[in-house]
């Protein structure tokens, strides 16, 4: 028994006691506080069975936030361990799984999560849309993608956590080069929270198509919106290619095929190929909304129309397309003949054309303008520079004959980053700032929040900028360790240094949102940014059914156009009759079916047959009850809509 | 104002003199910028050009945004121009998708001719060497098929004379990387890849496995030397005559996971490399896979 426990527990390292312990703490704080306020109820009504997507957004917004804190810890581990030569601070097997849990974590459950509480929160408002199109679906995607992310982050505890690399290249995931339970993790985390991101993005696609107040033709939508629109059209495309691969890797692990292993006439390239299928447009899915939130703050902030907004939406649909064809940049050296390299080459240097674009765009609608220096406007000045150069460094990554010199080295390493942290980070970060109003009804105080940004930005180019230097002396990505011998060794501490500052903006960050639960800014207006675009026209938070009458559209910027011309909601003579608002009623169902999912995952994971068939049926069940479901759906009376309208300061 | 703007400028241009001298490339310690082979020279020029190209967007970009910034900020009494309106320009629209067309197509040219190129051996006008290249857990093997000689974690080569280096792998998938010489490429299980590498001068140069391949990647460092055509052979006679045979349990010791010094053979199994390939699923490959491109006559060294 304690042997057997001893290979389910992950045991020998005093940081993993430590995590093990946190856990425990944090896990019995949470059902004490729970208990002894009572707070059972009020979770399961108001959270675990909600479908509305404000507040699906906010559990994907603190989800994200959590996980970000999770792969920054690994972050700063791999660096600690970088920091000096010959350091015996994590010994190879360790940083292996660290940087493997790392990749994955930021990219599927930081990154992804931390767009789709910005879908969430922003699209239906933004379409003037009392919710989206499938609001059941909605909930079960988050709580797959939670559950997902759930299994995933077990591993580190239990079983064993997963070593092969972010992507996973067979024939090191395979079970001769990744034995034991690891792998399996990878597998069914990805492959549970892969499938609510599937769903939400048909979601949104249909949201975006369907939903919109009437008047707004697509060429009026916000280019948020827009920029939604087109990464849900790459999800769409991406993900089963994702879910495909990764199935096809555990048929390889669980019934001994040799799929991808070139033993048995299998094929490892067919899974590179297929990963970065998926890997290549997954990147430019969560860099697109970022542009989105770009064009939305530039715009207000600056106080100026947005600059050739047809550019930009052209701009974005190409780059949705033009990023299925950039995928074999990633393995120019794998041999694949100088026709097909040179092909990728120069499609991958293409998607810089619209990308470049943008950038010009964004500088003219500044032209001109008025600039207000605020929170989300200084994540996106900022963004500007870094995403430039970045920018610029991938053109010369696609440049094949030369890749063949930065190839997995760190190069690469500070390439990726800067563009993930310049382009996605910071425009999430942009976008948190400028929609928490929104959320929540109060700003993020303002000198908190400069110190998050210095630190985050001054940390950024301390930590990367040594890294494209070690990339030409090179370095390459995945080593634990290193001699006096390279020269490497300032370079590397340097960079510890700056992944420190940057772990400090987050902590800035943490502190800021605390402070100004209590003391921020109240919104009493829904307004706070004079906003261009309709959800700025209701109270912030926004009541449960978003708009009390569905507005009338009659140009880009339609809250604008409003408040210049004084119809719509921005006149309050305008007194129309109420009428009951059909909403979808809250179901539990989406939570056991996740969780079930997640019974069949963990069953999997560890080969445990009865575990995984009995999660499934489960699985089936929840199916099967919810195809039984009847009323699901509800009207709000007039009676309730006038009282929260006035309780929200609106003339009634 | 003025002064503070100046002296502003003056340590913005330090700084940047002092990135400039960082990259130039004296330091040795800046592999891929020290091409020591016509190989890494193509290459290095390329991402020069490359560089260059970029800059031209981003510098214009940069200075661009500064100014813009600074201008219309919105501070009480700013008189710059305000537009609020503005929202369209083809004329400005076409000089900005039309630039980076410009640039794109100049760079995609320069990256074809150069990609064909390395296909090729450097030169013509040398007889190449063939190198047979095995990675393994966690060490590389090193055989030469014309001199019927093998080493672990190291290769010695002739300086001036192209090489041509067949890749495989008989574990997990690595990349064989020696920046000084040329860019890498995969080595993969059931393939076998080349890769044309060339030294100018002697020396010693450093390679290494590219490729996550589990615990001992980290370790899989070795030094090309390359030597003199004569001292070269003199090297290659010496291991002939004093190093051990490199029998198939010794091979078979090697392939067990684990990190190994430095070792020289002076034999090696008949068709080891291409038994390894075979093994490891070779034997389903089209030809062409199996012998790493078109031009089959230059490889069959050990048939």
């Amino acid at each position: 028994m304690a042997d057997k426990a001893k290979g389910f527990f992950v045991t020998g390292d005093p940081l993993i006691y430590g995590a093990d312990v946190a856990i425990v703490i944090t896990l019995l704080g949470i059902l004490v506080f729970l208990t002894f306020f009572k707070k059972w109820g009020w979770l399961w009504r108001e959270w675990l069975t909600t479908v509305d997507h404000k507040k699906i957004g906010i559990m994907y917004l603190v989800s994200s936030l959590l996980m970000l804190f999770r792969g920054g810890v690994d972050a700063l581990l791999m660096r600690m361990q970088l920091a000096f030569p010959n350091s015996h601070f994590l010994d190879s097997q360790h940083y292996n799984e660290i940087f493997t849990t790392h990749g994955t974590i930021m990219i599927l459950f930081m990154a992804m999560p931390f767009m789709f509480a910005l879908f969430n929160i922003v699209v239906p408002l933004q379409l003037g849309a009392r919710d989206v199109a499938y609001p059941f679906l909605n909930a079960l995607s988050f709580w797959l993608f939670f559950f997902g992310a759930m299994l995933f982050n077990l591993s580190f505890v239990v079983g064993g956590s997963p070593d092969a690399g972010w992507l996973s290249y067979p024939p090191l995931s395979e079970l001769a080069g990744s034995p034991g339970p690891g792998q399996n993790f990878y597998i069914w985390g990805i492959q549970i929270s892969g499938i609510g991101s599937l769903a939400t993005g048909i979601n949104f696609l249909v949201t975006i198509l369907k939903m919109r107040a009437p008047g707004m033709k697509l060429m009026k939508m916000p280019l948020f919106s827009w920029s939604v629109l087109a990464s849900c059209i790459t999800i769409i495309f991406a993900f089963p290619v994702l879910t495909v691969t990764l199935a096809l890797l555990f048929v390889d692990r669980f019934f001994g095929a040799h799929i991808f292993t070139a033993t048995g006439g299998g094929n490892p390239m067919m899974y590179v190929n297929l990963i970065w299928m998926w890997g290549h447009p997954e990147v430019y899915i969560v860099v697109l909304p970022a542009f989105g939130i770009y064009s939305e703050v530039v715009s207000t902030f600056s106080k100026k129309k947005i600059f050739g907004y047809k550019s930009m939406v052209f701009s974005m649909m190409i780059i949705s397309v033009l990023s299925y064809f950039t995928w074999v940049h990633h393995f120019f050296t794998m041999g694949a003949g100088a026709d097909v390299n040179t092909f990728f080459a120069i499609t991958t240097m293409a998607i810089g054309i619209p990308t470049g674009v943008k950038v010009f765009n964004w500088l003219f609608t500044m032209f001109r303008g008025r600039i207000s220096m605020t929170q989300p406007m200084l994540w996106t000045l900022a963004f500007i520079p870094c995403f430039v150069v970045g920018g610029a460094t991938g053109v010369m990554l696609a440049v094949a004959p030369a890749d063949y010199q930065y190839h997995n080295s760190y190069f690469l390493i500070a390439h990726f980053h800067q563009v993930l942290i310049g382009g996605v980070v910071f425009g999430y970060l942009a976008g948190l700032y400028y929609w928490w109003p929104k959320m929540f009804g109060f700003k993020l105080n303002d000198r908190l929040g400069k110190w998050a940004f210095w630190t985050w930005n001054i940390g950024f180019y301390v930590c990367f900028m040594p890294q494209y230097a070690l990339g030409f002396m090179g370095m390459t990505r995945r080593v634990y360790t290193y001699g006096w011998d390279m020269g490497w060794a300032p370079y590397n501490l340097v960079s510890t240094g700056g992944a420190f500052l940057m772990g400090i903006g987050f902590v800035f960050q943490v502190w800021q949102i605390l402070y100004s639960i209590k003391n921020g800014e109240r919104d009493l207006t829904g307004d706070p940014w004079n906003g261009r675009t309709l959800e700025w026209s209701i109270p912030s938070p926004a009541p449960l059914y978003n708009f009390a009458h569905i507005p009338k559209v009659r140009s880009d910027d339609a809250w604008w156009d409003m408040k210049e011309h004084k119809h719509g909601a921005a006149s309050e003579k305008e007194n129309k009759e109420f009428e009951p608002i059909h909403m979808p009623k809250n179901s539990g169902i989406p939570f056991f079916m996740a969780a079930c999912w997640f019974v069949a995952g963990f069953g999997l994971t560890f080969e445990w047959v009865w575990v995984g068939i009995a999660g499934l049926a489960g699985v089936a069940i929840c199916l099967l009850a919810r195809s039984f479901q009847r009323k699901t759906d509800y009207y709000i009376p007039v009676d309730e809509i006038k009282r929260t309208e006035a309780s929200l300061g609106r003339v009634v | 104002m003025k002064k503070h703007t100046s002296s502003y400028l003056w340590k913005v241009s330090a700084l940047g003199i002092t990135l400039l001298a960082l990259l130039t490339g004296c330091d040795r310690r800046y592999l891929v910028f020290n091409p020591s082979g016509p190989v890494a020279q193509k290459e290095f020029d390329l991402i020069v050009l490359s560089a260059v190209l970029c800059a031209a967007v981003v510098i214009p970009v940069l200075i661009l945004l500064f100014y813009i910034v600074y201008r219309y900020r919105d501070k009480p009494g700013n008189k710059a121009p305000y537009t609020p309106e503005w929202n369209d320009s083809k004329i400005l629209e076409i000089v900005w998708w039309g630039i980076p067309v410009i640039i794109i197509c100049i760079l995609g040219v320069y990256t074809a001719k150069t990609t064909y190129s390395l296909v090729k051996p450097p030169v013509t006008d040398v007889k190449p060497i063939t190198i047979q290249v095995t990675s393994l857990d966690w060490k590389w093997l090193f055989q030469y098929p014309d001199q019927k000689i093998a080493t672990v974690n190291y290769a010695e080569i002739p300086a001036g004379v192209p090489v041509q280096f067949q890749l495989t792998s008989d574990s997990m998938m690595n990349s064989f990387w020696v920046p000084e010489l040329g860019g890498q490429e995969y080595t993969m299980p059931g393939m076998a890849m080349r890769l044309w590498l060339q030294a100018d001068k002697p020396g010693t140069y450093f390679g290494s496995g590219a490729n996550f391949t589990g615990r001992g990647f980290a370790h899989m460092k070795f030094k090309v030397v390359a030597k003199p055509q004569a001292e070269f052979n003199q090297w290659a006679k010496q291991i002939k005559k004093s190093a051990p045979a490199l029998t198939q349990e010794r091979y078979d010791l090697l392939t067990k996971k684990g990190l190994a010094e430095k070792q020289s053979f002076s034999s090696y199994p008949e068709s080891l490399f291409h038994n390894t390939i075979d093994r490891n699923g070779g034997k389903y490959m089209k030809p062409e896979m199996k012998h790493g491109g078109h031009d089959m006559s230059m490889m069959d060294h050990d048939k």
